[in-house]
């Protein structure tokens, strides 16, 4: 079985925000929720980067370490998923993710968080595949589909790349060592608690 | 001269590299890298310096949701290990402990009797208002421990046995009740505050008290005087008042997640409301034992208001003499001369 990894080239995002769109329209994902967003460090200033970022399905995830219910559960492809109808939506997924990339949905009282809500990898959820209530639940069912991540797919410059982790690390070591630059892999260390590699 | 240079700059690389760590370890940060970020090396070492100075990378977003410009923070590590190491220790220990203590209280002294007998005459202890406002703040705080345990206990003890759905209605139940209770039990801390400081100052009877070993220990004939309150009482109150004003105060702060801080403020906000909360819970159980089974008559004073009178001249010798004296005044006979049914 693949171990499913997301990996970010910041030489080649040129922030153009389409994974961001992306994910939120094959999810409808509602307002205020961001499974991916595209974060750029120093903005304006020399070694300007952009990174999209949004689950990256950790191992021994924290969240799933965290969470008081025990409603997360890693797939045979080492996506990290969880049941929304057992999350009490308390945010430690929030405070334990390296990555932010927990969302919660307002509702109720006071700041009150609903369930969480965070990047599947296109990989639904508990639901049944391709059902409906997984679709609302969760959004599309990709990988079910033998698809790979939208966000990915739809990147122009090929800077996010998804699917097994060995094959695209390949792929970036590939590139760095043709173009002879390379700013790494961002949250690979904390994420996957290895390198890309040399 | 290739592979010389090339020696040099690797020697250099790994001196930079490991100045920071050395910095760290030495005694005081001096040379804290000003900002580490606008000379990018690799993600992969600047991620690792990160992680070894406990900082957070952060950027500028789009969307408006600022927390999302945090894009790798290191410190959510740190914060599983509290929540899943230290505070299911500190807890654990901290109310099995007391509970262990008091059964072994128990099981060796037995309930505190009253010396004297009970007189079958009583005394106002606590009027209706005080009463009111001790079981509002009381009856909160239960619901409020229980399922704020149930979020770090809960999963090893309950979910095994009753299934993740009946589970996750217990705990979603106890998230809102925990959401919704927080608000009288700060208002009955308030009140707590107001109606019992002035009694609840310490002084030299207090050290006398402890000292005698209060009222558990210091068994026998000889009960340390003490005023309304004793030593032990006043502690319960300042842990209570104390304790409570500070849980509450980081409990408003998780309850309106990101309103007044950041990530790093939510994880020491959860920090300090989960370690006090343990334990107050740990001190809380050992009032409740007081209160209850492990002394005759002091549970009169919560719930009828009325205690016995060789109870209160036991416990809180000096009050009493007050009390008579105050009812004397009222009354405002003649010296001396008795009101009707004073005996
Ligand atoms: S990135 Fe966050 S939400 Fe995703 S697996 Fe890691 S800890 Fe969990
Ligand atoms: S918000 Fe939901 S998924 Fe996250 S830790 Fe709480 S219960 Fe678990």
């Amino acid at each position: 079985m693949a171990r499913m990894k997301f990996l970010c080239d910041s030489d080649r995002c040129i922030e153009c925000n389409a994974c961001v769109t992306a994910c939120k329209n094959e999810h409808e994902v509602p307002w205020g929720i961001n499974r991916r967003r595209v974060v750029t460090i120093n903005d304006g200033r020399p070694g300007e980067r952009s990174i999209s970022m949004a689950c990256m399905h950790c191992t021994d995830a924290p969240c799933a370490a965290v969470c008081p219910v025990s409603c997360f559960y890693t797939t045979a492809d080492a996506i990290v998923l969880h049941d929304k109808d057992l999350c009490i939506g308390c945010g430690y997924c929030f405070y334990a993710c390296p990555f932010g990339a927990p969302q919660y949905p307002r509702v109720g009282n006071f700041g009150g968080r609903g369930k969480m809500d965070k990047c599947t990898y296109c990989a639904g959820g508990p639901q049944q595949d391709g059902t409906m209530v997984e679709y609302a639940q969760y959004g599309s069912n990709r990988i079910a589909e033998g698809k790979l991540p939208l966000c990915a797919e739809m990147c122009s410059t090929k800077a996010l790349l998804a699917g097994d982790g060995e094959m695209i690390a390949t792929i970036y070591r590939e590139r760095v060592s043709k173009r002879g630059y390379g700013a790494g892999a961002w949250g690979w260390r904390t994420a996957y608690r290895e390198n890309v590699g040399a | 001269m290739n592979r010389i240079s090339r020696l040099v700059a690797a020697a250099a690389m790994a001196f930079s590299l490991a100045t920071p760590a050395l910095a760290q370890i030495g005694g005081p940060v001096t040379g804290t890298p000003s900002n580490p970020i606008t000379t990018p090396g690799s993600a992969d070492e600047l991620e690792l310096m990160k992680a070894l100075n406990g900082g957070r990378i952060a950027g500028r977003v789009s969307i408006p949701d600022a927390q999302s410009a945090s894009l790798i923070q290191p410190e959510g590590r740190e914060w599983r290990d509290f929540h899943n190491k230290t505070l299911t220790w500190v807890g654990g220990i901290a109310v099995l402990g007391m509970l262990a203590i008091l059964a072994i209280f128990y099981l060796s002294k037995g309930r505190i009797r009253i010396d004297a007998g009970p007189a079958g005459r009583t005394i106002k202890r606590f009027n209706g208002f005080e009463r009111a406002a001790h079981w509002m703040t009381a009856t909160s705080f239960v619901v409020l421990g229980l399922s704020g345990l149930n979020l770090t206990f809960g999963r090893y003890l309950l979910l095994p046995i009753i299934g993740p759905e009946a589970f996750t209605a217990v705990s979603l139940w106890g998230k809102i009740a925990h959401n919704y209770l927080a608000f009288p039990f700060t208002l009955g801390i308030v009140l707590l505050f107001l109606v019992w400081v002035k009694d609840n100052i310490p002084n030299k009877v207090d050290v006398a008290w402890f000292k005698a070993g209060g009222g558990l220990l210091g068994r026998g004939h000889n009960h340390p005087e003490s005023g309304r309150f004793n030593g032990g009482q006043k502690m319960v109150f300042w842990i209570t008042v104390l304790g409570g004003a500070l849980v509450a105060a980081s409990g408003y702060i998780l309850i309106f997640p990101f309103a007044v801080t950041d990530i790093a403020g939510m994880q020491l906000a959860h920090i300090v409301h989960g370690v006090l909360s343990v334990l107050m819970v740990a001190a809380m159980i050992a009032h409740i034992y007081i209160g209850s089974v492990g002394m005759e008559g002091a549970f009169d004073a919560m719930g009828s208001g009325e205690v016995d009178l060789n109870w209160a001249k036991e416990h809180h010798s000096l009050w009493v003499e007050e009390e008579m004296a105050k009812a004397r005044e009222t009354i405002g006979g003649p010296a001396g001369a008795k009101a009707a049914g004073a005996d």
